[in-house]
């Protein structure tokens, strides 16, 4: 499996009203190959929705993307991409299905000719044929009675068929890569597992690559190859699911899951992690997680821990894991 | 829907029918006998008088006035007008409604197709050198009483320099055989300057409402996600984004009426364009009093109507809106 | 309140068109009353004979048809413009800020007539109320033209009263402060004007350039400030007859208004800016 996206030392920079610079994204670098499903964990505030609007150059102003970072699909830098061929690229290449599909979606037009006219941006079919292949999109996701669903309005429809909606639309350009970001934050547990075996179907059919963004790593369980975990606009830990589920190297992967439920029983008391989310306008020194790291050193506060290589595609920002650090 | 709409319908009329009243109360409330006007302009003895002042009903006490006026207005007579005496109310105002119907309908044309197109554009580039002066501009031109503008366009591009016609509808001395197209050539050239002079001096009431509208739904996520797509920025910008702006501009149209009428009555006394607002002007000088309340009636029935219009039109236009 | 007006005052001079409008006002306001003096007799010696001239040095804006020095004649103009439309806004802010109050508090039946009457009235457009009232009133004094300015334009002021009072009379800390021995009104009426003062300011200055305008319109209609009190509106009257031998005679006054407006509504725009950052 080849790289199909790389992010290379992401940053995104926005001015803050006092005057200052605040940094939500600090130097995010990911890897994603064609076929496999990474899953990009962290809690709200860690900067993981808009490394996703970064990939598609949609950062909101005043936002500003470091010229030094670098997002590559398949050997052509992105950033350095402008008008008809970025618009190529999104929805085109990389596809994006947003959090909320009840404001994703415009109100007043009706969600088939919202998928229509993505597929008639991005191929070169037009009116009846593009209808048709409109319908067949929602069919794919599962929409019933697709044709009839066609003319339906988004608030016509409940949140599960909506968030179908919303991937037909970002499948619509036939991408190569889908991010799929909190995609069942807004509904029933039911309708979530869902929506998740339907993005692992389509990546299979379809041999796409899936960004999964999630708050909750209990989703990402069965669902992830590899794990990057996100904290304070940084990677903290990379791995693959099956280590990261065994033997998390972060103390914050450590946290989160002394933090969540689980059904074998390991765990008998939920500990929450003690302090607050930092913000981005003042990252703690050094460390980022120092504050509220159960097993912080002393030199946690001092000197900023290097990114430690473990396996191949597995890292870990600790100084725990530094030979000799303590 | 029905129910709806009737009820809506009922809400306008009822509406209407006070305002009406208060109308009337205005009239009454004001000092002064609009009879007495006429002796000092004109020769009329005072027996005359008298038989004018029964006509007309004045010399009846408040509520019989009240009950006469509102049972004639119910039946759509509106009373006779004491300048041209002996004509009808309703056939004077029926008589120079479409001159305004037209020169509205033109500016009203103008104002939405400009005033959209440069709002959006406004928006798009937010903060622009030209959004800031486009703004201040309109600003400028709205602070530009119509009299005034108008007369001064007279002045130059009329009167100097001979390029539009000075006055009126139609060129009085035109060949009564002369085709449509030379007719209509002729309209549109004594129609240029009224309709310029009233649509510059409110084209920024539309530029501001469709800027305003545009710049709250940019705020809103399916915008973005509209882009992510990869649609064409015209696509987002109007398919997406100024879609969702029809009812704030749908508002503004139900708006629109009091202002049209209002700068109508100045502009078309300016340029002596044959509508309801010279017609009100001319009443104002010869104190026709119910010419006067006549074309009031009229205003504010239209304003109603657009009122009723315009939420007939959310419903139309915001799938959301619709009553079950 | 005064800190959250003073920090809405501070915000909109931070903006350019405010900055601008709001220095032309004062520079207004001063030589309406204090250059009237220092100018020739805008009323001294009609002289018919030698009627409207030009611009010159010895008169600026040139003379009227009676020969009377226009600039003279505009700077009178402003006192009376702005003094009409100020004292106009504010009957016109205080009777609605009455009747939205009272409609607000007293909510039922109370609140639904005066509404009902707000909408027919506002279905009437203010310039024909004003028409029937001013046409059989044979030349109207000053100050009941103002009276009657003032006392057709409260309509919108009253529903942004109430709506703020009703926005209020639901809030938890008012029936919280009333179940601790504060009457409900009280609190409101605490908390209201600070609420409102922003929207109101902002109201209250737009209204002033519409008053100009208006009153600009009736005068030059022949109903609003009578003669011999010079008014922008009825010098562009008196120049009507002359309006291709001696422009002057009309653009003056006009240009006069046109400032005048542009000058308030920048301020009005800088004020809303500052009251709503987002729609700026």
């Amino acid at each position: 499996m080849s790289d199909l996206l790389e992010v290379q030392d992401l940053r995104i920079r926005f001015p803050t009203p006092g005057g200052g610079v605040s940094t939500p994204v600090d130097g995010v670098s990911l890897r994603l190959a064609r076929g496999e499903t990474l899953a990009l964990v962290g809690e709200s505030g860690s900067g993981k929705s808009l490394t996703a609007l970064a990939l598609l150059r949609l950062v909101p102003p005043p936002g500003v993307i470091d010229p030094a970072s670098r997002i590559v699909l398949e050997g052509v830098n992105l950033l350095e991409l402008h008008g008809e061929a970025l618009r190529a690229v999104r929805g085109g290449r990389i596809g994006l299905v947003f959090q909320d599909a009840m404001t994703s979606l415009n109100p007043v037009i009706s969600i088939g000719e919202q998928v229509r006219e993505t597929v008639a941006a991005h191929r070169t079919l037009r009116g009846k044929e593009a209808r048709e292949r409109a319908i067949a999109l929602l069919d794919e996701v599962g929409m019933p009675a697709a044709s009839t669903r066609y003319r339906a309005y988004p608030h016509e429809l409940s949140g599960g068929l909506r968030q179908r909606a919303l991937i037909a639309i970002a499948l619509a350009g036939e991408p190569d890569v889908l991010i799929a970001d909190e995609p069942t934050t807004a509904l029933d547990v039911t309708v979530q597992a869902q929506i998740l075996e339907l993005l692992d179907q389509l990546r299979i059919s379809r041999g796409m690559a899936v960004l999964l963004i999630s708050h909750d790593l209990g989703l990402v369980a069965g669902r992830a190859d590899r794990v990057a975990v996100m904290y304070a606009g940084q990677i903290v830990e990379e791995a693959s699911t099956s280590r990261l589920f065994r033997s998390p190297s972060h103390p914050y992967t450590r946290a989160l899951f002394g933090s969540i439920p689980r059904l074998d029983g390991a765990v008998d008391r939920l500990v929450p992690i003690a302090g607050a989310v930092p913000l981005p306008d003042a990252w703690p020194a050094a460390c980022r997680f120092h504050p509220r790291c159960p097993e912080v050193l002393a030199r946690c506060s001092v000197e900023t821990p290097p990114v430690v290589p473990l396996a191949p595609g597995e890292m870990s920002r600790c100084w725990l894991l530094v030979k000799g650090a303590r | 829907m029905i129910r709806w709409l009737l009820g809506r319908t009922l809400q306008a009329a009822a509406t209407f029918a006070l305002a009406v009243l208060l109308l009337f109360v205005l009239m009454r409330l004001a000092p002064g006998d609009p009879l007495s006007r006429l002796v000092g302009d004109r020769d009329v003895s005072a027996a005359e008088i008298e038989q004018l002042r029964r006509r007309f009903g004045i010399d009846q006490p408040l509520p019989d006035q009240l009950r006469a006026f509102l049972s004639g207005a119910a039946r759509g007579d509106l009373g006779v007008s004491i300048e041209h005496y002996p004509d009808r109310v309703t056939s004077l105002l029926a008589a120079r409604l479409p001159a305004t119907a037209l020169l509205g309908g033109v500016v009203l044309l103008l104002n939405f197709t400009a005033g959209i197109w440069l709002g959006v554009r406004q928006a798009s580039r937010r903060g622009s050198r030209f959004d800031r002066w486009t703004g201040r501009l309109a600003l400028a031109a709205y602070a530009m009483p119509g009299f005034w503008l108008g007369l001064v366009l007279v002045a130059f591009l009329s009167l100097r320099w001979r390029l539009f016609p000075a006055a009126q509808m139609t060129d009085p001395l035109l060949p009564l055989d002369a085709d449509a197209l030379t007719r209509a050539l002729d309209l549109l050239r004594h129609l240029a300057l009224p309709a310029l002079t009233l649509s510059l001096t409110s084209i920024a009431l539309t530029m501001r409402h469709q800027r305003a509208a545009m710049l709250s739904v940019f705020r809103l996520d399916f915008v973005t996600a509209a882009r992510a797509r990869g649609l064409t920025e015209h696509q987002v910008l109007w398919r997406h984004a100024w879609r969702n702006t029809l009812v704030p501009m749908l508002t503004l149209l139900g708006l629109w009426l009091p202002v049209l009428v209002t700068g109508s009555v100045f502009v078309e006394s300016v340029f002596n364009w044959p509508g309801l607002g010279s017609l009100a002007a001319q009443a104002i000088a010869s104190r026709d009093y119910p010419v006067l309340l006549g074309t009031a009636m009229l205003v504010s029935g239209a304003v109603v109507l657009a009122g009723l219009l315009a939420d007939l039109g959310y419903v139309l236009v915001d799938p959301r809106v619709r009553p079950s | 309140m005064i800190g959250s007006l003073h920090d809405l005052l501070r915000r909109a001079w931070k903006n350019p068109s405010g900055r601008w409008g709001a220095l032309a006002l004062v520079l207004l306001a001063i030589v309406a009353l204090a250059a009237p003096p220092l100018l020739p007799d805008p009323a001294a010696m009609p002289d018919t004979v030698l009627g409207a001239t030009p611009p010159s040095t010895m008169h600026p804006m040139g003379t009227d048809q009676l020969n009377r020095d226009m600039l003279a004649r505009v700077v009178v103009g402003a006192r009376i413009s702005l003094s009409v439309a100020v004292l106009a806004v504010l009957l016109s802010l205080t009777l609605g800020a009455l009747v939205g109050l009272v409609a607000g508090y007293a909510g039922g039946w109370v609140d639904a007539i005066l509404m009902r009457g707000v909408d027919a009235a506002l279905a009437i457009p203010r310039l024909f109320v004003l028409l029937l009232l001013l046409v059989v009133w044979e030349r109207i004094p000053l100050g009941a033209l103002i009276l009657v300015i003032g006392t057709t334009g409260w309509f919108a002021t009253s529903r942004l009263v109430r709506g703020e009072v009703l926005r209020l009379r639901h809030e938890p800390f008012v029936t919280a402060s009333e179940a601790l021995g504060a009457p409900a009104w009280r609190t409101i009426a605490r908390h209201l004007l600070p609420n409102a003062a922003g929207p109101l300011l902002v109201a209250a200055t737009l209204g002033v350039g519409d008053v100009i305008l208006l009153e600009a319109g009736l005068s030059f209609l022949g109903l609003g400030v009578q003669p011999p009190i010079p008014s922008w509106g009825g010098m562009v009257l008196d120049a009507r007859p002359l309006i291709v031998t001696a422009p002057w005679t009309a653009i003056f006054p006009g240009a006069a208004i046109v400032m005048t407006v542009l000058s308030v509504n920048l301020l009005g725009d800088a004020l809303q800016a500052a009251l709503d950052p987002r729609s700026a």
